[in-house]
């Protein structure tokens, strides 16, 4: 036990732990800009993986870095107007949109996987990009600390500039406010002329180019390759992190920690030869838990607003 | 009042909804600037469809609108908007956590660079909010507001951006008196600055009170257009319901028979622990209407949910019947013989997609007359709901219609049918008549007054002043979760006195509040 603690306590742990996060941490941003806007986005964990092929498959045909993840944002912004489109203008459940899509995503990078590389597992055979490591200056040379924070992936910086981003666009932002009145009461803002539909495809978009980052992340920088179903449940993790978080970009980041934790926590436990098994279960029992908890607690809340 | 330049005239507006109900038949409409026009007429009659579609929300079928003379097409109450129509709807259009600036300026937001800018924005609600004399704090959250308040912010918001015609919709039907006064000189400014105003309304003796013309619909006709000065209120009331209507309510002095509630030092706890009712003592007997008056949110709701069992308490106890009901189940108190007329119908009234029948047995399916078994008896059943739509005049096709094809009035009659159908002891209404047009208001009344003369008790919380007055036997008025005053006869107070206790600036001495409870 005290092995693992200071497993835990190392500085390759929380190095580690930022790492895993980063692939939360996007999807569970964008699930918060779907979720102001009155959209649980269920069809996270697809969009995730199809930009994370395409990405992969956009930097091989084209040969850079650049084009491959310009395919990757493209391949989740359609993915997510497809949702959109059955979601708000055919008006279809959104728990089986999400669905669909995921259940399209699973097969379709299967399928196109096979197609390119003639191989169902993985995408080794083809020369792919990755997004490069970012070494940030002075605080590299920090002892311990500079080991944590510096040497992390560019898209894991960007990731953390993105939590004050979303931040500011939901809050300062016209566009900000008005997805944050048509999530609380589409009547309101339709009552002033603002679209809800319209407000929401926004939102659907933009968490689509949030969670096509996340997915690329995981095929061009936590690994330097696709392999099927690689997002792994991230996506429904994200939401978890974004409803636990409130909603506020501050309090996902911090949900999206959480759950990392446990996603680090299952990495060291395969070290120390626990069954592996059981420690891959951890990040999801932690994540059932903390919707638990967070659903207990919303009930608690509901019932105070509805009484009062 | 001078003559002065027409403002907004619909013409021969027919509207014909897709499944062939004809809402609105050749109505015509007229409003002046500088005059407070109210719009009358029973639900159903077409008046929602009417401003509907002057607000760009429906498309007339047939019919031309014209405003400052000209005719123009509203497709959208963006375009509404936009030529100075303001609609004030009955249920606020706010969003409770943003502010009260946020909200005036959602969707016309001042910008500085990508960003809103804040300090224009509250220079401009400052500005409007000075211009009309209306005191407000922008940057309050709304869901701290007052109603009055909340309200406010609605005319504010048509106001900001531009509007020169006011609707309001049932402007005053969650106001207290001092509330309502309020508005009206604020109606009156507006008017005096040359706004017009058009003012849907039930309440007669406001219409009276603040309009200066009347236009009055019936089954989507125009019955005429009149000057306030020359009709009286009965006549308005028999010209939209079509027959005599009894604005007064009339009834016989109460027998009291035995307690039927007893509730002792009742406390309700929050789960963020605010005490919203604090240790609330009465009785109320059989054979009288017990009223519970109040601005919505100050206790009513829980205490209505510990009787009925929907809700829990953390304090006191409850006798109904006799019987203390801290461990009962909602269907054990129902087998007392409660009945529960709910404040929210949709929600808890009915099952909105189900029948008419499906709804009025959904409470008899232990009754061997309607389910052998395990199977209903679609027979007897349809034998006793088509006799009960005829008891309760419901005004529906068939037994088999879903119920939220029905009216607002035709959907409370349902719940009514129902709950009083079981034949129940104690009956406990939670504002019977809220929304529900003057002929089904009239009847639910009398209904509630026949159960009370049968000896049974009615438990009846409402924000309707007129209503509580009305029916009340006996009166208690709650305010931030406590009982601020008591009156063992309800005929011995106005209005004036109760919007008072209603909104916490009078209480009585605690030996008066104490006779509330006896033994």
């Amino acid at each position: 036990m005290s092995s693992l603690l200071s497993y835990i306590l190392s500085a390759d742990f929380l190095y580690m732990w930022i790492r895993v996060a980063t692939p939360i941490l996007f999807p569970a941003l964008g699930a918060v800009i779907c979720e102001r806007a009155g959209v649980v986005n269920l069809g996270l964990e697809g969009i995730m993986l199809i930009s994370a092929l395409f990405g992969v498959l956009g930097s091989y045909f084209f040969d850079g870095l650049i084009p491959g993840m310009l395919v990757g944002i493209l391949a989740s912004v359609v993915i997510s107007c497809i949702f959109a489109y059955f979601h708000l203008v055919l008006h279809a459940d959104n728990v089986l949109c999400g669905t669909a899509i995921n259940t399209l995503a699973s097969g379709l990078t299967v399928f196109l996987l096979e197609l390119v590389t003639g191989e169902k597992g993985t995408s080794a055979s083809v020369k792919s990009y990755s997004f490069p490591t970012v070494n940030l200056p002075y605080i590299q040379d920090i002892p311990v600390v500079g080991h944590i924070l510096s040497g992390h992936n560019l898209l894991t910086y960007l990731a953390i500039i993105a939590v004050f981003l979303v931040w500011f666009f939901v809050y300062k932002t016209p566009v900000g406010l008005r997805i944050r009145a048509v999530g609380e009461n589409p009547n309101a803002a339709s009552s002033v002329g603002i679209s809800v539909i319209k407000m929401r495809f926004l939102a659907i978009i933009l968490c689509g180019v949030l969670a096509g980052f996340g997915g690329m992340y995981l095929s061009m920088g936590y690994l330097s390759m696709f392999t099927r179903d690689m997002t792994a449940g991230r996506g429904f993790i994200a939401l978890a992190a974004c409803a636990m978080g409130h909603a506020t970009p501050i309090g996902a980041f911090l949900s999206a920690l959480v759950f990392a934790f446990f996603d680090g926590l299952s990495n060291i436990l395969q070290v120390l030869r626990m069954p592996a098994e059981f420690v891959q279960m951890l990040p999801y029992v932690a994540t059932i838990l903390g919707l638990t908890l967070f659903s207990i607690q919303q009930g608690m809340q509901k019932k105070h607003k509805n009484q009062s | 009042m001078e003559k002065t330049a027409e403002a907004l005239r619909l013409q021969n507006i027919t509207k014909v909804y897709p499944n062939g109900v004809i809402a609105n038949n050749g109505v015509t409409f007229s409003v002046n600037y500088g005059e407070i026009h109210a719009l009358s007429g029973e639900n159903g009659a077409g008046k929602t469809t009417l401003m509907k579609i002057l607000f760009g929300e429906e498309e007339a079928t047939d019919g031309e609108i014209y405003i400052d003379g000209e005719k123009v097409r509203i497709t959208s109450p963006l375009m509404a908007i936009k030529m100075g129509i303001g609609l004030v709807h009955q249920h606020f259009m706010l969003v409770p956590s943003l502010t009260v600036a946020e909200n005036m300026v959602l969707g016309i937001e001042p910008r500085h660079g990508l960003s809103i800018d804040v300090d224009e924005t509250e220079r401009l609600v400052k500005e409007v909010s000075q211009k009309f004399n209306f005191s407000i704090d922008p940057n309050k959250k709304i869901r701290d507001l007052t109603v009055g308040q909340k309200q406010k912010v609605e005319i504010l918001k048509a106001l900001i951006r531009g509007a020169k015609i006011l609707i309001l919709d049932e402007p005053t039907a969650v106001l207290t008196p001092q509330e309502t006064k309020e508005l009206f000189i604020e109606l009156k400014v507006l008017k005096e600055k040359g706004y017009t105003i058009i003012f849907i309304s039930h309440k007669l003796n406001e219409v009276k009170e603040l309009c200066d013309r009347i236009t009055i619909i019936r089954h989507g006709r125009t019955m005429g257009v009149y000057n306030l000065s020359e009709i009286s209120e009965q006549e308005i009331s028999r010209l939209m319901v079509g027959r005599d209507v009894a604005l007064e309510i009339i009834k016989k002095p109460p027998k009291l028979g035995k307690a039927s509630i007893k509730v002792r030092d009742l406390k309700v706890i929050e789960e963020s622990g605010k005490y919203s009712l604090k240790g609330i003592s009465l009785t109320a007997h059989y054979g009288e209407i017990f009223g519970v008056a109040g601005v919505e949110g100050n206790g009513q709701l829980q205490l209505a949910e510990a009787l009925t069992g929907m809700g829990s308490y953390q304090g006191g106890t409850i006798e109904l019947d006799g019987k203390e009901i801290s461990r009962f189940s909602i269907g054990d108190i129902r087998s007392i013989g409660v009945s529960h007329i709910p404040e929210d119908r949709m929600v808890s009234g009915v099952a909105p997609h189900l029948s008419v029948a499906e709804n009025v047995i959904a409470d008899k399916l232990n009754f061997e007359q309607f389910v052998k078994n395990g199977f209903l008896r679609s027979q007897s059943i349809r034998k006793f709901v088509t006799e009960i739509i005829k008891r309760y005049k419901i005004a529906c096709q068939s037994p088999d219609v879903s119920v939220d094809s029905l009216s607002g009035g035709n959907i409370q009659k349902v719940v009514l049918a129902r709950e009083l159908s079981s034949e129940p002891k104690i009956i406990i209404a939670e504002q019977p008549t809220r929304g529900v047009d003057v002929g089904a208001t009239e009847f639910i009344r009398n209904e509630l007054l026949a159960s009370r003369d049968a000896g049974n008790t009615v438990f009846l919380i409402s924000s309707d002043l007129n209503e509580i007055l009305g029916l009340s036997d006996s009166l208690i008025v709650l305010y931030d979760g406590e009982i601020v005053a008591f009156f063992p006869d309800a005929s011995k107070i106005n209005e004036e006195d109760l919007g008072r206790y209603m909104l916490g600036i009078e209480r009585q001495s605690s030996e008066q509040i104490s006779e509330a409870y006896s033994e």
